[in-house]
């Protein structure tokens, strides 16, 4: 268990654009550097938001991953929700998952589509 | 110069990245509260804006993690995130490594802080300039209390800090305005997003209206992550400009939940006249 290093690679990969054109180019040798274990290096590559989340990936790193690779916001949620209800609570650090594997905390939208424009900036 | 101008606001990146989903009534009022600050802020005529913010691992990471941090550069860049997830296209921000690098002399008088010539915005930052100063055309002096990653600093601690910004904008000949960023209570990027404990926040406004230092510092990390969360954390900005008003008496112009951008939407400011 590494997940130290598995969240050094995610803050190292967010925040750097090269980086994550080399990661799309060669996943393999862009973790090389880090020391992760097999079930890391496997999570990180599938990408498994859930497993990830359970493994204690903090979220503010982990949300950027999945937007990386094109993961909706609700479908994020879901995932590391499905990741909780399939592996277990979170192992460590602070963000975990306080309601329900069925719960629904933010219910389906109404609003109305709007745009830039609308805004008050 | 006296300091000219005390708020706080939230940054979720939700408030610009998920607009579209939240209920436009509530949204378009939030909207307006932001655009009343701004139009307050810009009538303060600030040489700089400090703003006081709780940053996500754009630029500190476990390996060197600093309690608090203050920028001293010339430009800055942001959103550290995808521009499209965000909602706020990429800018150069200006600072002034100048005018950073006095105000930092000064803080050091009361509280440690490190210093960054780098330092690349994220939400927590670039959603609330978004809204104030959308011509990015004011000095910014990023200013960071680690929010993220435990062990955190106490909450009297966050207050000497503010104590501290307080004193070092008083002593410099520029116009400086202070602004916190941060969530109350909320529950982000985890599949509790959106849960948020609304008499918890309005509560915690309370105190901070009335600007009760006892009553701001009653805390403890143990019973904030039970009631609030993990987000909850971040009211160490909110108490730090408090300190930095220095006794002055809030006035909540928006603080209504949104679920869909994950926290108690809210704008405050301190009326410094008095």
């Amino acid at each position: 268990m590494s997940l130290y290093a598995v969240q050094k690679f995610l803050y190292e990969l967010n925040r750097s654009e090269q980086m994550q054109a080399r990661y799309t180019a060669d996943q393999a040798s862009e973790l090389t550097p880090f020391e992760l274990t097999d079930e890391e290096i496997a999570a990180l590559i599938s990408p498994d938001i859930g497993k990830l989340f359970h493994l204690g990936v903090n979220g503010q790193i982990l949300m950027h991953f999945a937007a990386f690779h094109q993961i909706e916001w609700q479908d994020y949620l879901q995932r590391m929700r499905d990741g909780i209800a399939e592996h277990g609570p979170v192992r460590e650090g602070v963000y975990a998952m306080t309601t329900g594997v069925t719960d629904t905390v933010v219910p389906e939208t109404t609003a109305k589509e709007t745009t830039k424009e609308n805004r008050s900036s | 110069m006296p300091l000219v101008f005390a708020g706080v606001c939230s940054h979720a990146p939700g408030i610009t990245g998920r607009s579209e989903q939240a209920d436009p009534d509530v949204r378009n009022r939030f909207y307006a509260a932001f655009d009343q600050m701004r139009i307050d802020l810009e009538a303060s005529r600030p040489d700089a804006v400090v703003i006081i913010a709780a940053e996500h691992f754009a630029n500190f990471f476990m390996n060197n993690m600093p309690t608090f941090a203050i920028g001293m550069a010339d430009t800055y860049e942001g959103p550290i995130e995808d521009p499209g997830w965000l909602g706020i296209d990429r800018q150069r921000v200006p600072g002034s490594a100048d005018i950073s690098s006095r105000f930092i002399s000064e803080v050091m008088h009361g509280s440690d802080v490190s210093y960054a010539e780098e330092w690349k915005f994220d939400h927590g930052i670039m959603v609330p300039l978004h809204f104030l100063t959308p011509s990015y055309d004011i000095p910014i002096i990023p200013v960071n209390i680690n929010c993220q990653g435990p062990p955190l600093t106490p909450l009297h601690r966050a207050w000497q800090f503010g104590e501290s910004i307080r004193a070092a904008c008083d002593a410099m000949p520029e116009r400086i305005a202070v602004i916190s960023t941060g969530g109350i209570s909320h529950w982000p990027a985890t599949p509790d997003s959106g849960k948020i404990n609304v008499e918890w926040d309005l509560d915690f406004m309370d105190r901070w209206c009335r600007n009760d230092r006892d009553a701001l510092l009653d805390y403890d990390d143990l019973t904030v992550y039970a009631d609030a969360g993990q987000g909850g954390f971040e009211i160490r900005t909110f108490i730090a400009a408090a300190a930095a008003a220095r006794g002055a008496k809030g006035t909540v112009h928006f603080c209504e939940p949104i679920p869909i951008f994950a926290v108690s939407c809210t704008v405050a400011t301190y009326d410094l006249s008095r």
